[in-house]
């Protein structure tokens, strides 16, 4: 049994960091309909800035985490402005190309400017380990799954009650109707991606305070994993990526517990494969009509 | 029309491109007084610090060598000039590289790759294009395996994983063993497997033999099933940038003496980085692995050495930089066997590997080394304890081959019975 | 043009590039790069056949010339030798059976097509597997499907330890030359190009346009989708085939998700539903990446960025839609000037 709730922990963790990460695809393709593949790079850029603010400038834990978010979001919506916005109006797969390329280049120019030697974070959370019938929770993992869950809370805030969340959601509805009813299209845009990259910053954070080695492709592997999450969930909702990112984090954990090792990735998109199959749109996704 | 235009004009100018690349470099032969030594070092990648002591253990060999006035073969002086590819620890880039290496730049010789999974498929386009290899770091049998061009420096993963193995047992008394290792390494897989071989063979149990992939980061679900299994000893056969969140996982969720539990971690020679200290710090303290060399107790040509690597980097040598040094040496002790260079490239190439094979106790900084008819080295291997508060690694114990197989005859192994 | 300066020119064309070869002027280097170019135009030209004259997105690509690859390479290392050496079909213990007493054999060149053709087979099955359930779904949702695809093909070959494991297999004998990889770029071109004149293949543009207007058409638009899948994994694996026995090694990450978005930048260079771009983007990507090697790393933030610059500028890619003349049947290059793309 504990070993069951064992791994449940690790399960969780995982999943919230997961998460904030999601969101960001979420939101992004909600508003533009579009996958931003640079995200999981973002997330990168996120991590490293932390690295730079806990070691260089020395900050403790929450000015690091609130800096990383900053610098992100500034990222994030200068990649907006420069690579998406001329595409706006042009098919689909030109603005997909454009975000691929983005995102190999923020790897590349990472590497070659840094250097490709690993980079330890320093613990900037408190390291004790509670025990509680068996079962080991560490206060990172504790903090980790609290920050995750505030964070959702205040995001949920933000598109539920809020005048600018209502447009962001207003345009994920219709995104031509909207400007005519006087919404600032371009300035909503760039605050959805300014919070998604804020997100995916935050993630970035508590991902490498929890696994200190920080690299520049240590977003690739996530970002796509985390777009699988977003895409489970049914990508655009934000209830989805949520539920999406819990459930990969479970089947994770889940298969590496249950079955050997090495079958993990392979059940893990079997599974996806086979939820896309039943349900095309994802678990929260609203399905589409085509007008003929 | 103008697209046309465009698209001929982008033809014309990549066949030309073509062209210029395949204009022979300068006068080709008889190498103008310049020995050419292809390097092919993960410079990039997920262990950099490995391609960086292998360059700059080259080019201090270089230095010394060249600033001596060279090397004199047949009567005529030749100074070594390397060539330096970058596989980005990465099987593709490195059959690439070495490709590369053979062919445009014509080297004489190609050292490296290190990491086994880059150093197998390099080896076999050595073998191919009949150069001479030689391998400053890879311990994985199939890289010499039936090919008679390539050589290596440092000992087989036959002999470090069952060393590790029997070590295990011995040291701490136990009879469950578990492993955790990556199972797209080529050199990781080899030696999970081996070292169970050894540890059944000696008469332990194997309590839990789990993998996981590259890249990963989270290692909580595999600790938590070896935890679950009883084992006393983990083997991580894994290298510097890994170990670190392996072994803070495993003391975090209490499988270690240091997180309250009884199983001990030892390692192999992927641990041996200055980065390894910097990543892992106090958690890795008072773990043992077995590796090359061990600083605190080198002669006095090793010590040489180490003080020449300290002033041109910055920081302690990790094996792969005295291993390359020995190489370039080995390379150059090959040269004098073969006697007289005559600038035919596929000739000359012919002589060195055979000098190479003709090698006899050679006294490198790594130890005393005679090339088997595989290509390997026999040579000892050392035990050392990580020192997280000095900061370094201490020598602990070096186990002889001549020793390890006494004790492997003892439960009625030998080497060969096990390597089936 | 006359009739017979295409086959002419295609002619001088391979007497060229071989002879350069064999007489050495062409290092062993130049003429990786040279199949390089070719196997690169094959897998462009079938990713093409999909995301561009379908209209569909495919980012896993790299799956099937992995199926192709792997088959391929099982025959010519374990299952040929196994009847001609009596080596073991699956290797048991740590080492791999040695195969060059079968592989140096002049005689295993003509065997190589045979076994090219059972990889594209196998990988033109991998299709169809694939397509057949999910051609429901559209759009961004298939991108999906394609991707997970890939990760799934990549981790089913790291977790079948016969077939190597995440090591792979090593010592694949060298049969891949340049005038085989002229030949099997000529004949994908050539059946590709057919197959997008003849009807089905103008079923396939018409599904891309307006899939529900098609249908009414009377275009089976299910099976005519599927058989365009399967036509582009088929010449996905032959391209892996040949790239096997010409890297002499291969492992799961060599098809990762990289090949696939490699083989999308050549796509898009190239320019969408054009052979002629296919081709063009081929050479150009392969070229530049070679040119820009000793840049080293900066080469990959290079290529980014020219691939982001391309998107900004010139989205059609460098031949938009367009295609060479001799590419074209007679009737349809009078009404090719006056017709915009």
């Amino acid at each position: 049994m504990t070993y069951i709730l064992q791994q449940l922990v690790n399960a969780i963790q995982l999943g919230s960091i997961y998460a904030l990460i999601a969101l960001g695809y979420s939101m992004v393709y909600g508003v533009l309909f579009m996958v931003n593949f640079a995200h999981g790079d973002i997330f990168m850029v996120g991590a490293f800035i932390a690295f730079f603010a806990a070691t260089l400038l020395k900050l403790p834990f929450v000015p690091t985490m609130l800096l990383s978010m900053a610098g992100t979001a500034l990222l994030g919506v200068t990649i907006e402005r420069v690579a998406y916005r001329p595409l706006r109006n042009a098919p689909k797969l030109s603005v997909v190309i454009t975000a691929m390329g983005v995102g190999l280049f923020l790897e590349y120019i990472i590497l070659a400017a840094l250097g490709p030697w690993r980079r330890s974070m320093p613990p900037l959370l408190p390291t004790q380990v509670y025990e509680v019938q068996g079962v080991r929770i560490s206060a990172v993992q504790l903090i980790i799954i609290g920050v995750s869950l505030g964070l959702m809370i205040i995001l949920d805030f933000i598109v539920g009650r809020t005048e600018e969340g209502m447009a962001m959601r207003a345009i994920a509805y219709d995104r031509f109707a909207v400007p005519l009813m006087g919404v600032p299209v371009n300035r909503i845009i760039t605050l959805t991606f300014a919070i998604g990259s804020a997100l995916a910053a935050a993630g970035g954070t508590l991902f490498s305070v929890a696994y200190p080695i920080i690299e520049p492709m240590m977003g690739m592997m996530i970002g796509w994993k985390t777009f699988i999450a977003a895409v489970l969930g049914g990508i655009g909702s934000i209830r989805g990526a949520v539920a999406g990112a819990f459930l990969l984090g479970l089947v994770e954990i889940g298969t590496g517990a249950v079955f050997p090792s090495r079958l993990r990735d392979l059940i893990s998109f079997a599974v996806v494969w086979i939820i896309l199959m039943v349900r095309p749109t994802g678990l929260f996704g609203v399905a589409r009509r085509q007008k003929v | 029309m103008t697209r046309r235009l465009w698209a001929l004009l982008l033809v014309i100018a990549m066949v030309a491109t073509l062209f210029g690349a395949c204009r022979p470099a300068g006068p080709a032969i008889p190498y103008g007084g310049e020995l050419r030594v292809g390097i092919n070092a993960e410079i990039t990648g997920t262990i950099p610090t490995v391609g960086e002591a292998c360059v700059a253990g080259a080019e201090i060999a270089r230095d010394e060598i060249n600033g001596a006035g060279g090397v004199e073969i047949g009567g005529k002086k030749y100074t070594i000039k390397l060539f330096i590819e970058d596989n980005e620890n990465k099987p593709e880039s490195a059959a690439a590289a070495a490709r590369k290496l053979i062919t445009e730049e014509k080297v004489l010789v190609h050292i490296g790759a290190n990491a086994s999974k880059n150093a197998i498929p390099a080896g076999g386009v050595c073998n191919e294009l009949e150069t001479p290899m030689i391998s400053p770091w890879s311990t994985n049998p199939y890289t010499t395996l039936r090919r008679p061009w390539v050589f290596r420096v440092p000992f087989i993963d036959s002999f470090q994983a069952g060393v590790n193995a029997w070590f295990g047992m011995t040291e701490f008394n136990a009879t469950r063993g578990a492993v955790l290792f990556d199972i797209g390494s080529d050199a990781c897989y080899f030696q999970g497997h081996f070292f169970k071989r050894v540890w059944e063979g000696l008469g332990g149990e194997m309590a839990a033999f789990t993998t996981f992939t590259t890249g990963d980061k989270d290692f909580t679900a595999q600790l938590t099933k070896i935890k679950e299994s009883g084992a006393e000893v983990l083997y991580v056969p894994q290298y510097y940038d890994e170990v670190p969140l392996i072994v803070k996982q495993a003391n975090r969720l209490g499988l270690t003496p240091k997180g309250g539990g009884t199983i001990h971690i030892i390692g192999h020679d992927g641990w041996e980085s200055p980065d390894l200290l910097k990543l892992c710090g106090d958690d890795c303290d008072g773990l043992f692995f077995t590796t090359h060399w061990a600083l605190d107790i080198a002669g006095e040509k090793t010590q040489a050495f180490i003080k020449k690597f300290r002033e041109k980097v910055g920081k302690d040598p990790e094996s792969t930089g005295g291993l390359t040094y020995d190489a370039i040496y080995l390379f150059v002790e090959a040269l004098k066997n073969c006697g007289e260079l005559t600038g035919d490239l596929a000739k000359d190439r012919e002589c060195i590997r055979d000098g190479l094979a003709a090698i006899k106790g050679f006294d490198g900084v790594t130890g005393t080394m005679t090339p088997t008819s595989e290509g390997d080295m026999i040579k000892s291997v050392h035990i050392v304890q990580i020192d997280a508060k000095e900061g370094k690694f201490k020598w602990y114990k070096t186990v002889d081959p001549a020793e390890y197989e006494a004790a492997l005859a003892e439960h009625g192994l030998s080497v060969e019975e096990l390597m089936k | 043009m006359k009739k017979y300066y295409l086959p002419l020119g295609l002619i001088g064309l391979l007497v060229v590039l071989t002879g350069a070869s064999w007489l050495g002027f062409f290092s062993d280097y130049i003429q990786t790069v040279i199949m390089l170019v070719g196997i690169n135009i094959i897998v462009t030209a079938s990713l093409n056949l999909v995301n561009g004259y379908m209209g569909e997105f495919s980012v896993g690509h790299a799956g099937f010339m992995a199926v192709g690859a792997y088959i391929s390479t099982i025959f010519t290392t374990r299952v040929i030798p196994h009847f001609v050496l009596g080596t073991p079909l699956i290797p048991t213990g740590l080492y791999a059976p040695d195969v060059t007493a079968w592989a140096e054999n002049p005689a295993a060149h003509l065997v190589f097509p045979v076994v090219l053709l059972i990889g594209g087979l196998g990988a033109a099955i991998a299709g169809l597997v694939v397509a057949i359930p999910s051609f429901k779904i559209r759009g961004d949702y298939l991108a999906i499907i394609t991707l997970a695809v890939n990760y799934i093909v990549k981790s089913s070959f790291e977790n079948t330890q016969a077939l190597g494991g995440s090591r792979g297999i090593t010592g694949i004998p060298k049969l891949s030359t340049v005038p085989w990889v002229f030949f099997w770029a000529v004949v994908s071109l050539w059946a590709m190009r057919n197959f997008i004149l003849s009807n089905y293949g103008r079923g396939v543009v018409a599904i891309r346009e307006d899939e529900i207007a098609a249908g009414l058409m009377s275009v089976n638009t299910r099976r005519t989708k599927i058989l365009g899948f399967c036509i582009s994994s088929f010449f996905a694996g032959i391209g892996g085939g040949l790239l096997a026995h010409l890297l002499l090694y291969i492992n799961p990450s060599t098809f990762s998700i990289l090949k696939s978005v490699e083989a999308l930048a050549m796509v898009y260079l190239g320019g969408m539903s054009s052979i002629s771009g296919s081709i063009l983007g081929a050479i150009a990507y392969t070229g530049l990446a070679e040119a820009l090697r000793p840049l080293r790393l900066w080469k990959w933030v290079v290529i980014p960025l020219i691939l982001i610059f391309l998107m900004l500028f010139r989205r059609e890619g460098i031949m938009g839609g367009r295609e060479f003349k001799f590419l074209l049947p007679k009737e349809e290059v009078k009404g090719y000037a006056a017709a915009s793309d």
